[in-house]
């Protein structure tokens, strides 16, 4: 089984209040924050691994199957991707360009090229990127493929002939499952990093991962160096033009400062003098 | 001269509060380009809601009732919603941006080749022209968008579209033909685990939210600790992502960047020490009130009223106090 799992390069979402918006509201700057893979493709990446590995023994795929991750940006997102290389992926694309230039239409549109080269079995993709926060890419995507799909996962099961999977999807007051025949998309939501969230019918019932994303040991990390990384422009993607686009960024109006209360009876008293909220 | 379709969302059978935003979302923006909308009910039970529907000054609400679509499957719903908003030719597809919204509106744009305006906070609108405001980076900032196609597909924030009110009248009811696609046969619904029912009010719609942090330590935690102070207050309860991780409460319950956005006219934060994810959650609520027993916690930065103490102390004082000053009203 082959997995494809797209990654966006996003500016360090732990300190996004300290992004700027350049004078005119012209952009976005995020200068001096740490790049980040986005964390939910961080955990499409672990998902994709646990589904194509035994996990008593994490660092090889099973025969047969493999996990390439893609990423559309600048050239530093390499760097990025050589972090998802070292969790174990085998091979990364990334086709070179800069968010200015991309929508999530646009994006969905140049994943479907990829997949018609790549033929996955398995699109897996974080539900949102933390930057955009559009949560947009893998609903198109399927739709523009005519795969099944399923949004917001917290679990995959595979079933034994590799030819189903049967997803459970966070939805407002509880979790819907849904069995969907390979090829499909699948966008991943928080909880499918936890330690029991996939079954391939390889990794041993009684085996429990670690919650997150696993880390790279160092070793993985100098192989990763080594893997196929093949760097090609958008532009060779063939498709184009945009639906959307951003006229101007404000920051959000600031809260005024509170105070500290003492004690109960004062908030309880200024809930009901003051803020009538009570 | 913006001609707009609201599609509502059902649940059971009955139509979800969550339509009443993205029918406020219509009001504004058919007024700012003197155009008009209508409402696009689907699923099993839509012919029933439909005479609620009629009530808030649509042009018309169109019924897709069938069995093919009574469990939401996107592949079976997005064809239909594309087919009704092109026969239409409607200019504007709206949906609330709650698990259904977000699942299904990305599909209608890309079955309509449409641009897609994800979780706005606001619509502006200029002559026939429409913008809109959408908060990014976890509400760190607000966006400008503009859609450059000629059919626009939103969805609208819940927490910034108050809910429509009836307006009285009577738009006409019609029937629309169900359409369908390949990839919904390759998709099998195989069932609807529903969380433990809560008779507390729905954490999108409440006018209180009390939170719990991991703080709280543990489930047992939010069920002594929190929960008395949820109901004094007839309040609805979040949670924090951390406890939603540490398995103390359902992550439908999780406030913040990646799960409900509330703002609500009181937010109390109990044990929570505020990381900008869940603060993008709720830092639009009236009045918050923040109870963390670390005085540097960064929650007390966006806090009206922040108490520093022990929250296994103050909690059970505060939940007599507010049922004190409740009975005596």
């Amino acid at each position: 089984m082959k997995i494809l799992v797209p990654l966006k390069r996003t500016a360090d979402p732990d300190n996004a209040n300290k992004i700027k918006i350049a004078p005119g509201g012209a952009k976005v700057v995020t200068d001096g924050l740490e790049p980040k893979p986005n964390p939910f493709d961080d955990y499409a990446v672990e998902a994709s691994l646990r589904l194509t590995e035994n996990g008593t023994n994490p660092k090889v795929r099973l025969a047969g199957d493999s996990v390439v991750v893609c990423s559309f940006g600048v050239k530093e997102s390499a760097q990025t991707m050589r972090q998802a290389l070292a969790m174990g992926a085998d091979s990364a694309l990334l086709f070179e360009t800069n968010d200015d230039a991309l929508d999530g239409d646009l994006v969905a549109r140049a994943l479907a090229k990829v997949v018609d080269a790549q033929k996955p079995d398995l699109v897996v993709l974080g539900k949102q990127a933390v930057d955009g926060d559009s949560n947009q890419v893998g609903q198109i995507l399927a739709e523009r493929l005519g795969w099944p799909s399923a949004t917001f996962a917290m679990s995959i099961e595979l079933s034994q002939d590799k030819k189903s999977v049967i997803v459970g999807r966070e939805v407002d007051g509880g979790v819907v499952k849904l069995r969907l025949s390979l090829p499909a998309v699948v966008t991943v939501d928080t909880r499918i990093v936890a330690p029991k969230s996939i079954t391939n019918h390889v990794t041993p019932a009684t085996h429990t991962y670690q919650e997150g994303p696993r880390y790279a040991p160092l070793p993985m990390i100098m192989a990763a160096k080594k893997k196929p990384l093949t760097e090609a422009p958008f532009a060779s993607l063939g498709v184009d033009g945009l639906k959307s686009s951003y006229t101007k960024f404000e920051a959000p109006p600031a809260r005024k400062a509170g105070i500290k209360v003492k004690d109960v009876p004062e908030l309880v008293q200024r809930l009901r003098a003051e803020a009538k909220a009570l | 001269m913006a001609k707009i379709l609201v599609v509502a969302e059902l649940g059971n059978g009955t139509l979800k509060k969550t339509t009443l935003s993205a029918i406020t979302f219509a009001r504004t923006a058919a007024q700012g380009t003197s155009g008009s909308f209508d409402i696009l009910a689907l699923g099993a039970g839509a012919e029933s809601v439909a005479a609620q529907l009629a009530g808030f000054g649509a042009g018309s609400v169109l019924v897709g009732d069938d069995a093919y679509l009574a469990n939401y499957v996107g592949e079976r719903y997005s064809p239909t919603v594309a087919a009704v908003a092109k026969s239409g030719g409607y200019d504007v597809v709206v949906i609330t941006a709650s698990a259904f919204g977000k699942d299904l509106a990305p599909r209608v744009a890309a079955r309509l080749d449409a641009g897609f305006a994800s979780d706005i906070s606001r619509v502006e609108t200029e002559g026939a022209k429409l913008s809109y405001k959408r908060p990014m980076y976890a509400g760190n900032a607000i966006a400008t968008m503009v859609v450059t196609t000629a059919v626009q597909v939103v969805t609208v924030r819940q927490a910034e579209f108050e809910a429509a009110a009836p307006s009285g009248g009577s738009s006409a009811v019609s029937k629309v033909a169900i359409e369908k696609q390949a990839s919904a046969d390759r998709v099998e619904f195989i069932a609807f685990e529903e969380s433990v029912k809560s008779a507390r009010p729905e954490l999108t719609e409440a006018s209180a939210v009390v939170s719990g942090g991991r703080a709280l330590k543990s489930a047992e935690g939010f069920k002594t600790v929190l929960e008395p102070l949820v109901d004094a207050f007839g309040a609805a309860m979040g949670a924090s992502r951390a406890a939603c991780d540490a398995g103390y409460v359902p992550n439908d319950l999780q406030v913040g960047q990646t799960g409900k956005v509330v703002a609500p006219k009181l937010y109390i934060a109990v044990g929570i020490s505020g990381a900008i994810q869940h603060l993008a959650g709720m830092k639009n609520s009236k009045v918050i009130v923040a109870i963390n027993k670390d005085a540097e916690a960064p929650i007390f930065q966006v806090a009206d009223y922040g108490l520093v103490a022990d929250l296994f102390k103050v909690v059970p004082e505060l939940t007599d106090a507010v049922k004190k000053a409740k009975a005596e009203g």
